[in-house]
């Protein structure tokens, strides 16, 4: 589903080159639970935007689904995300000015969906949020605002999800209740689930992990058992 | 995705910046308001002008000459009208009124029309229908200013040179006049057959001769033109048709209207530079929204649709908003222009005017919104988790973003092209804008980095701080001083012009300037007037003969006369210009210059003289004649062939109302020749002059005086008139900086309340706040005016040094005025629209977060 393959990021800062990911090898299967686990400043937010296609390594190669993201333009990213990924952010990140329906549409007008209205009342349904979908996002407490998050995330069926310390702005009960609801989207979809965190106790929950330190992979589940 | 479904994207996403975009964008509508109202106004004048056409004129076909008709056209107009030809003579003059019942005088425009005349519209009198009681017997209708200036009353007589008139009604309107002229000498209009009992038609009298003719068919006036054109043109009669009347006062209109035009279209381009700060502004709060869509999928084609429909949509409202206002104060402009129209101005909505305001109003708000716009493409999608300003990948001028500042530049030069209606015209009006507006922002810049760098510590801290505010992370401080300053730039512009050109005619107490002119002295009422004057104590202080002279022979070769002076100039660098040729020359004889010339070529004469005589022409008749000194002149004085050689030439300041000459001769050469005599004297005070006009006009009526108090008066009315109109349409330039304060305003006011509640909430008083902001706009206003009025003082001062040739000077009433009126108004608006910061409390802060 996923491979990187040498994959390195680096940026100029003046006259410095400032690596933060290098030597990145991974395979990940399809309908796998990843965590990605490291302290702040480890590389863990650069390598999910690598995985995910919102930005371009340095060296190496990313295959999602696949496709070869290197071979497609900043639009054909966007459009491979459009039909095939999913977010959900540490911030929510839903658009201030759409109601929670209108936000969770967003994935299907985008590719001009006919039923998107029908598939984001159902998806807001499965996250119990049916009667609160006329809401804007301000009228809307941090847990539920993640649950409308997590329905834009899976309303166009993607392939893959990618979650970035979802449950970084939440206490911790609303918290384990969001990734409660997160894998068990994921389980009934089939999504390949990859989730960004430096809470230990949120990484045990995914069925493999990985570490990371200073831009290096230091410890994968998968190889270490 | 669909057309439809991401419309309704773009206009839910819109839904709480709706009215910050209307506000955005109704910077615009002030400019498409004066561009509506002018060109709706312009429109209907123009169809009043077409509509009334042959009333312009009074009849199909006028035939003029400056002097009597002669032999052959009168036997022409005899034949015409036994073939059935409808005819009326209009004999005019200037010459001065005299209302015995109270003693005053004036000088008028006389105007003498056969019954009949006119055969079409109709001149209209107060009391009504009086006009046709002319022709019936020793009757005057007169302008109203005359009326008052006389403090005439209807049934009162007035004298006009040896004729006495009754008045029976006062002039209300005639077609094709345009009012204000008459404000120079007002129109007094009576019966052709009692124009011989004035006995005004003397020697040297400039008098009009006119007849008006009705054809029998419509087209004859073609015909008319075509047969009789060689005839009437050699006998030095000019011929106008109805059909050119109409064409004439269409082009002259239609300057009119393109001149307000482009005054009213720096409005709009102001209004455009007020959208593209305050899109930039919205596009940079929206990054993280679009980082997020980018994320989901939208491909930065969707995004750049969603926020261009988003700016379209409003500025598409701003541009009806803006057309609804200036079809509302359409009606204002004929009002301020009353006097300088030849019609009644028909109100009306055209339809086409509003759509193309409409129309030019969306274009210009998305020519100026693109560039901003187009910053989306960059936003990168990493923005949405990282939550941090997602800054461009590719910063820079890239294709898009150098063809939108193309598309830019084109439509602001294609704009002003067509409102001035020329290509040359258009194009240095858009460097000039450019060029403004460049030194504008060069010097608003200029300030923002002495304001940061001067030493503060001496002042309060409120004050610290509101001058802080002026180069703070965001601050619109550029554009604000932008857009303020170029209003400010017009109006000061306007009253530095209104001032300088109407300086050089001023003639305060302490001139020693003549202010009263006497004209068409016979030679043998000279001695006399010289001793009324003497009497009251009046000096001459300039005496000049004139005689009336064609010329014949311009080194040798015989002139061909009587072209219409209206032809169009061949362009040939050789050939003299026609209007010069064929002009009647008003010339004098002296043998030493005057104070308002100057010799730049040859040498002036000395001791005795004798045919051929030296001539002194002055600069710009010499070039338009195409001779130079050395070359040879022959005039015909009244029959008489007098030979003379250009010695030299002459630079004349025709600002100044003294007798100036074309071409001035050697006493010898004219001494004996039938002359006039123009004479200049100074009369203290309105009473010593009104007496000295009184006693010349009753012991010689065909003596004409000219009172240059009235003139300048008049000067300035006109001047003034003309001021106000295009002040009016300067003012939508200012309104629109103050649009653009607001939309700054706006812009930052998330900025600003939680800056305030912060300040609030570490122990800052309201008067602290207020305070503070008050600082900031004080000092926004006041620099832009500052910049705006400097910048006019450039430019006036090139104007009159190199256009105007007057001396420069500053109005410092009007200009201090402005800038007190800039630094208030900004003071007001920019704490009106900060009112939210001044009461929002901690905790209703903490909400909005």
């Amino acid at each position: 589903m996923l491979i990187a393959k040498d994959l390195a990021k680096s940026y100029q800062s003046g006259d410095r080159t400032l690596t933060v990911l290098q030597d990145v090898d991974l395979h990940i299967e399809a309908g796998d639970f990843v965590g990605i686990l490291g302290p702040s400043g480890s590389g863990k937010t650069t390598l999910l935007g690598l995985l995910a296609g919102l930005d371009k390594p340095t060296r190496g190669m990313v295959e999602l689904d696949g496709v070869d993201l290197s071979s497609l333009t900043e639009d054909g990213r966007a459009r491979f995300r459009r039909d095939r990924v999913g977010f959900v952010f540490q911030s929510f990140q839903l658009i201030g000015s759409l109601t929670a329906q209108e936000n969770v549409q967003v994935p299907l007008e985008l590719r001009g969906d006919a039923d998107a209205a029908s598939r984001a009342r159902a998806l807001l349904a499965l996250v119990g949020l049916e009667d609160r979908r006329d809401h804007l996002p301000t009228q809307l407490s941090g847990g539920e605002q993640q649950r409308v998050a997590l329905a834009r995330a899976f309303v166009h069926s993607p392939r893959i999800l990618f979650a970035d310390e979802p449950t970084g702005n939440l206490d911790s009960e609303t918290g384990a209740g969001i990734i409660d609801q997160m894998i068990e989207l994921n389980r009934a979809a089939g999504t390949t689930l990859v989730l960004v965190t430096h809470d230990l106790e949120l990484a045990a929950r995914a069925r493999r992990t990985l570490r990371l330190a200073n831009g290096r992979v230091v410890a994968d589940s998968a190889v270490t058992g | 995705m669909t057309p439809r479904r991401l419309l309704a994207l773009a206009w839910r996403e819109s839904r709480f910046a709706r009215r910050r975009l209307l506000l955005f964008l109704s910077a615009i509508s002030l400019g498409v308001a004066a561009l509506v109202a002018v060109q709706g106004f312009s429109a209907n004048l123009q169809a009043g002008v077409r509509d009334q056409a042959r009333a312009l004129l009074g009849a199909d076909v006028s035939l003029s000459a400056r002097q009597p008709f002669s032999e052959e056209v009168e036997a022409l107009l005899d034949s015409l009208t036994a073939a059935g030809v409808r005819s009326a003579r209009v004999t005019s003059f200037a010459s001065m009124a005299l209302l015995p019942r109270t003693r005053a005088t004036r000088l008028v425009q006389v105007r003498a029309p056969e019954a009949g005349f006119p055969f079409y519209g109709e001149i209209e009198t107060q009391p009504a229908g009086r006009w046709e009681a002319l022709a019936s017997g020793r009757n005057a209708v007169v302008d109203p200013a005359l009326m008052l200036a006389l403090d005439a009353r209807l049934g009162d007589s007035i004298s006009l040179g040896e004729a006495s008139f009754e008045i029976v009604a006062a002039l209300e309107s005639v077609p094709g006049d345009i009012e204000i002229a008459s404000a120079f000498a007002p129109r007094v209009y009576i019966p052709a057959r009692y124009l011989a009992a004035t006995e005004l038609l003397g020697f040297g009298s400039r008098v009009e001769y006119e007849a008006y003719l009705q054809l029998p068919a419509a087209g004859a006036a073609q015909h008319f033109t075509e047969a009789y054109e060689d005839l009437l043109g050699a006998e030095e009669v000019r011929v106008r048709t109805a059909d050119e009347q109409r064409e004439s006062l269409e082009r002259a209109m239609g300057r009119l209207g393109s001149y307000l035009g482009l005054v009213a279209t720096f409005a709009l381009l102001l209004g455009g530079i007020g959208v593209a700060s305050a899109m930039g502004a919205y596009m940079a709060q929206k990054q993280e929204t679009i980082a997020v869509l980018r994320c989901l999928g939208a491909t930065s084609r969707q995004v750049l649709v969603i926020y261009l429909t988003q700016a379209a949509a409003m500025g598409l409202a701003g541009a009806v908003v803006g057309a609804g206002l200036g079809a509302s104060v359409q009606w204002l402009l004929p009002q301020l222009l009353q006097g300088f129209l030849p019609v009644e101005v028909p109100i009306g909505l055209d339809g086409a005017t509003i759509l193309a305001g409409i129309a030019i109003g969306l274009w210009i708000a998305l020519a100026f919104a693109i560039i901003p716009l187009l910053n989306s493409r960059h936003v990168s999608p990493l923005g949405a988790l990282r939550r941090q300003p997602a800054t461009a990948q590719e910063e820079g001028v890239d294709g898009y973003r150098a063809s939108a500042i193309a598309l830019l530049v084109f439509s602001v030069v294609l704009l002003l092209m067509i409102q001035a209606d020329s290509f040359q015209v258009g194009l240095a009006l858009a460097a000039g804008i450019f060029a403004t507006l460049g030194v504008l922002y060069a010097a608003a810049t200029a300030i923002m980095r002495s304001v940061r760098s001067a030493p503060k510590h001496a002042l309060p801290y409120t004050a610290r701080q509101g001058v802080a505010n002026l180069h703070r992370p965001g601050n619109q401080t550029r554009i604000v001083v932008l857009a303020l300053g170029f209003g400010v730039f017009l109006l000061a512009n306007i009253a530095l012009m209104q001032h300088n050109l109407l300086r050089p005619l001023r003639m305060d107490g302490a001139s020693e300037r003549a202010n009263l002119v006497l004209w068409d002295v016979q030679q043998d009422q000279a001695a006399e007037v010289e001793r009324i004057l003497g009497a009251s104590g009046l000096p001459v202080l300039q005496r000049a003969p004139i005689v009336p002279m064609r010329i014949a022979e311009i080194n040798g070769q015989p002139v061909q006369a009587g072209e219409d002076e209206d032809d169009a100039d061949d362009g040939s660098q050789t050939e003299p210009e026609r209007w010069a040729v064929s002009r009647e020359y008003r010339s004098t004889f002296r043998d030493s210059l005057v104070g308002s010339e100057r010799l730049i070529e040859g040498e002036w004469w000395t001791g005795p003289t004798r045919s051929p005589y030296p001539v002194s022409l002055e600069r710009e008749i010499a070039d338009d004649l195409r001779v130079e000194l050395g070359d040879t002149l022959t005039w015909n004085v009244q029959g008489v062939m007098i030979t003379t050689v250009v010695t030299s030439i002459r630079e004349v300041d025709w600002a100044r109302f003294e007798p100036n000459f074309f071409a001035v001769f050697p006493s010898a050469a004219l001494e004996a020749a039938p002359q006039t005599l123009v004479m200049l004297t100074r009369a203290p005070g309105l009473e010593a002059r009104a007496s000295a006009q009184r006693d010349i006009v009753s012991r010689f009526p065909n003596v004409a005086v000219l009172d240059l108090t009235r003139v300048q008066a008049a000067l300035d009315d006109v001047i003034g008139r003309i001021s106000t109109v295009i002040r009016f349409l300067a003012l939508f330039s200012i309104a629109t900086g103050f649009v653009v304060l607001l939309g700054a305003i706006a812009t930052s006011r998330i900025q600003r309340v939680r800056e305030s509640v912060l300040l609030k909430a570490i122990g800052a008083t309201r008067r602290q706040i207020g305070a503070i902001m008050a600082t900031e706009y004080l000092l926004l206003g006041t620099l832009s005016a500052i910049i705006g009025s400097g910048l006019a003082l450039l430019a006036g001062w090139a104007l009159a040094r190199w256009l105007f040739e007057v001396d420069f000077g500053i109005p410092l009433g009007s200009l201090s005025l402005l800038l007190a009126l800039t630094g208030a108004l900004a003071l007001g608006v920019g704490l009106w629209a900060s009112r939210e910061v001044f009461a929002s409390t901690p905790l209703e802060a903490i909400r909005e977060e």
